[in-house]
């Protein structure tokens, strides 16, 4: 594995690339800011400032829709990522000693919900469970939004552990197996710290995917239940409220803090970790 | 007990969430609101003809933007210091944390005929430009948020291109151009195409940013689908034909796609 | 061994039971739920925590846009769904579907506070599926600082010298509904060729129109984003608070007459408890908060009255006008299923 060191022969980007990224960047924020300023705009103008106001940010945290939407998102995710990561787990596991002619078919139907529209993915469940319920008699709700969401996270579970296990030196389990573990303690006690990394990054992808999801929540959630996605669609085709941009402000200040955190923690973990070691799946 | 056994619990969950659905579009699909077995639903497809093709010429535009603005983007970033690329990947990724509705939502406030582009362009004397509920607004936002997809793939492959090469084609006599037209560019040629993939299949399938930016006045596949399960028609067993026959057309759509990039890779091997 | 492969087989297996479990169990107070469908913009949600106080009955409130797709919830069995709202033709076609349970009004006495002009209409004769909460008409809503003339007629809607500034609404009934009154044809036509030259109207206004739009009309016209549209009475007088220079019309070619209603779907899981709501919404004091919030006309009678007298005289004759004082006026009557498919195809074809 060749390091990103810059050799010699290749330059930096001069000014003009430099200039080019720069107003990109400016492109991607631009409607954020402009959404963080009018969040403390003192009337509802998402164009025109008229003088400075908290009271968006105050209504938002009393209006009990967003607030319901916004534990709905969060149970949600926190319940099907944790469900979707042990499960993912296992398949992996399961999958990775498997012999290839069985492995392929199956990590392909796992790619499905990954590489389809999520629309399609939303439709289909949709279908799914409503013919479900009518022969076992339930509606689209807060339980279908669930598996939903648990469908469409645990590939990527997989996905993440996979590249851990082809890294698994086999000959560790087997030493195990010969020092008489039995597979179930070879596999807590050997694979599953081996793997973490890649247990711990799945756990966080589904989290995420789960709590930005619109798409398959809408078609699998009914009428019923809503997600904070769903509410923010329902807000922007109603009467257009600047509690919207009081919510993008917080959102985004919670994820800036977050991502610097982590940032952080790792530049600190890599500077530990002696700069020899792998760093090839981050 | 062996552990390829730890996976039949996810097979069974596959079976009955991601094998079983599909199989419930196509028989809705091919079946009457009673449940008789019909092509009927197929054969009232050419009615919307016109929004097959709004949605893949839209899309694909959409995705040649993408590949415009951000192969440039992806390749300066990989030429950078190590500490300027990770700082520069988290600021590319960082919007994309903030839900899309929102992000949607922003260009609505900028692209309005009373919205802020238009204010700008009023105080420098310009005159007005319409955008808001018309294809072009659409093919912005599509590209607004699909702009990292094509980025950090692009991104990934090129800086792990070995340098040794570059050095090897400059010593053969390739100038920086040629270096970049022989070497770099078909190396990232995988990034390239699943960064198509990334954006091209979501930007086909949309109906969130149609109806933000589109005024429900630019119909695509997804507002069609959206519009038969939960709209104003409700008809699912014609939103599932056509949401199976959009799902066959991106698979060929792709088979072609990678098997361009496959000839390329070949080719460049040869 | 085998024991953890059938343990965790078992658990995977019974997680969706256990979830739909977790599901249903979710946020019921002592004395029950009941889940509320409402349109946007229809209600004042105080009321809803007066009722829980009252009652003890917790409200799981959310909304839809259109009658087509609170049709296309239920129909799909989208949710759990206690109390509806939608409008007399809709009423009219769901009850022809059996989509709506028969009402015990023995938990409902304050229907005895309903006028009796909305009692025993069209779309429920027998007054057993419905309790009619507010009333109104549809109308032209503008900007008079954006255009000078006086307008009278749909067919400012369609005038090309307002390209750009025109709204419609988006659903098919409503859009077809003004079509077909400017060409002086019924909104319930069933004839074909009728139907079908509002359709080549409707075709001809699309590249002069802004957008298609259902309560986005609010922020659109009070902002001056757009400078007309069609929109119901009542949400006119809710914009000329936030914007004086809008101004309402009524066309003189007639326009459509609405009453919706109250009624509880057929699957509905807390029955009673939406009869307790349906009785709590017809009080006159609810009613009347109601009626503040939005501006609609409420069906009940007493409230109707005490908001009168202290209503401007202009602000009442847009919220009050009943369907015998206005010429042409039509309330949407449920259409025979062959129209309605008609509908849905050309609304597609209009909208590619």
């Amino acid at each position: 594995m060749k390091n990103t060191a810059v050799s010699t022969v290749v330059k930096k980007p001069g000014i003009l690339g430099r200039s080019y990224t720069a107003f990109i960047l400016f492109f991607l924020y631009a409607p954020i800011f402009i959404l963080i300023t009018f969040s403390f705009n003192s009337t509802r103008s998402r164009s025109v400032w008229t003088g400075f106001t908290l009271d968006w940010y105050r209504s938002l945290f009393l209006d009990s829709s967003i607030m319901n939407a916004f534990y709905t998102t969060l149970i949600v995710a926190v319940i099907s990522a944790i469900v979707a990561t042990i499960a993912g787990t296992f398949a992996a596991v399961g999958f990775h000693s498997m012999r290839r002619r069985w492995r392929t078919p199956l990590m392909h139907i796992n790619n499905i919900p990954m590489m389809n529209a999520d629309i399609a993915t939303g439709v289909s469940l949709s279908l799914l469970f409503i013919s479900l319920g009518m022969v076992l008699r339930f509606r689209l709700g807060f339980g279908t939004l669930l598996l939903a969401h648990i469908t469409f996270n645990i590939p990527y579970v997989v996905l993440s552990i996979m590249p851990k296990l082809r890294q698994l030196d086999n000959n560790l389990v087997d030493a195990a197996c010969d020092l008489g573990c039995t597979w179930i303690k070879a596999f807590w006690k050997v694979i599953v710290p081996e793997i973490m990394p890649g247990i711990i990054n799945g756990l966080i992808i589904a989290f995420t995917l789960s709590i930005d999801d619109f798409v398959i929540s809408y078609f699998t959630a009914g009428g019923n239940v809503m997600t904070l996605p769903m509410q923010i669609f329902a807000m922007t085709r109603r009467r257009i409220s600047p509690e919207i941009n009081a919510l993008s402000t917080i959102l985004f200040l919670t994820v800036l803090a977050l991502l610097i955190v982590i940032n952080i923690r790792e530049s600190k973990q890599e500077e530990k970790l002696h700069r020899g070691e792998d760093s090839r799946d981050r | 007990m062996k552990p390829k056994y730890f996976s039949i619990p996810y097979i069974v969950w596959m079976g009955i969430f991601v094998v079983a659905p599909i199989f419930f579009v196509v028989v809705y699909a091919f079946t009457t609101a009673d449940g008789y077995p019909t092509l009927q639903n197929f054969a009232a497809m050419s009615r919307f003809t016109p929004v097959f093709i709004r949605s893949f010429l839209l899309a694909f535009i959409s995705t040649v933007i993408c590949i415009l603005i951000g192969y440039p983007v992806a390749y300066i970033l990989s030429r950078e210091g190590k500490r300027v690329q990770r700082l520069m990947i988290m600021l590319i990724v960082l919007p994309m944390w903030m839900n899309f509705l929102l992000r949607t939502y922003a260009w609505m406030s900028i692209l309005e005929n009373t919205g802020l582009l238009n204010r700008f362009l009023a105080f420098l004397g310009l005159p007005a430009l319409n955008i808001i509920n018309t294809p072009t607004a659409v093919v912005i936002g599509m590209v607004y948020n699909f702009l990292p997809f094509m980025i950090l793939p692009v991104y990934s492959v090129i800086v792990k291109i070995d340098r040794s090469l570059f050095e090897a084609a400059q010593d053969l006599g390739a100038n920086n151009f040629s270096v970049f037209r022989k070497v770099v560019f078909p190396m990232s040629l995988p990034g390239v195409l699943s960064g198509i993939m990334m954006v091209f299949v979501p930007a086909v399938s949309t109906f969130v940013i149609t109806q933000l930016l589109g005024g429900g006045m630019v119909m695509m596949l997804g507002d069609l689908i959206e519009m038969q399960f939960l709209g104003t028609a409700y008809n699912p067993q014609l939103g599932s034909a056509i949401a199976l026959v959009m799902m066959f057309i991106v698979i060929v759509f792709m088979y072609f796609v990678n098997r361009f990039g496959q000839s390329d890779e070949k080719a460049v091997g040869a | 061994m085998k024991r953890i492969l059938i343990v965790t087989l078992v658990f995977c297996l019974l997680l969706p039971a256990a979830v739909f479990a977790v599901g249903c169990s979710r946020g019921e107070g002592a004395a029950g739920v009941v889940n509320v469908h409402n349109w946007g913009e229809y209600i004042d949600e105080s009321i809803f925590r007066i009722f829980e106080r009252e009652t003890g009955i917790k409200v799981n409130y959310s909304t839809f846009e259109t009658n087509e797709a609170l049709y296309s919830l239920m129909r799909r069995g989208g949710a759990n769904i206690d109390v509806i709202i939608p409008s007399d033709y809709m009423i009219a076609r769901m009850i022809e579907e059996d989509m709506l349970a028969e009402l015990d009004f023995s938990n409902i006495p304050n229907f005895s506070l309903i006028d009796e002009r909305y009692k025993g209409l069209g779309y429920d004769p027998g007054d057993k599926f419905s309790v009619a909460y507010m009333t109104g008409t549809v109308g032209l809503i503008y900007n008079s600082s954006k255009i000078s003339e006086q307008i009278g007629s749909w067919s400012a809607l369609f005038d090309s010298s307002y390209s750009g500034q025109i709204l419609m609404f988006d659903n098919p009934r409503d859009a077809f509904g003004i079509a077909l009154k400017y060409l002086g044809y019924s909104l319930n036509t069933v004839n074909e060729t009728e139907i079908l030259e509002a359709y080549d109207l409707l075709a001809a206004q699309r590249p002069i129109l802004q957008a298609y739009v259902m309560d986005q009309i609010f922020d659109k016209l009070e902002s001056g984003e757009a400078w007309i549209g069609p929109y119901y009475a009542g949400d006119f007088l809710v914009m000329q608070e936030n914007n004086p220079d809008l101004r309402f019309a009524r066309p003189v070619e007639g326009t459509n007459y609405f009453v919706d209603a109250m009624c509880i779907p057929s699957a509905a899981a807390n029955k009673t408890n939406a009869e307790i709501f349906i009785n709590f919404m017809a009080s006159t004091e609810i009613a009347l908060m109601n009626m503040e919030y939005i501006m609609y006309a409420s069906a009940n009678f007493e409230a109707a009255e005490i908001f009168a007298e202290e209503l401007d005289p202009d602000d009442y004759s847009v919220m009050f006008a009943s369907y015998d004082v206005l010429a042409n006026s039509e309330v949407y009557a449920h259409l025979p299923r062959n129209i309605l498919e008609l509908y849905d195809e050309l609304w597609v074809e209009l909208k590619r």
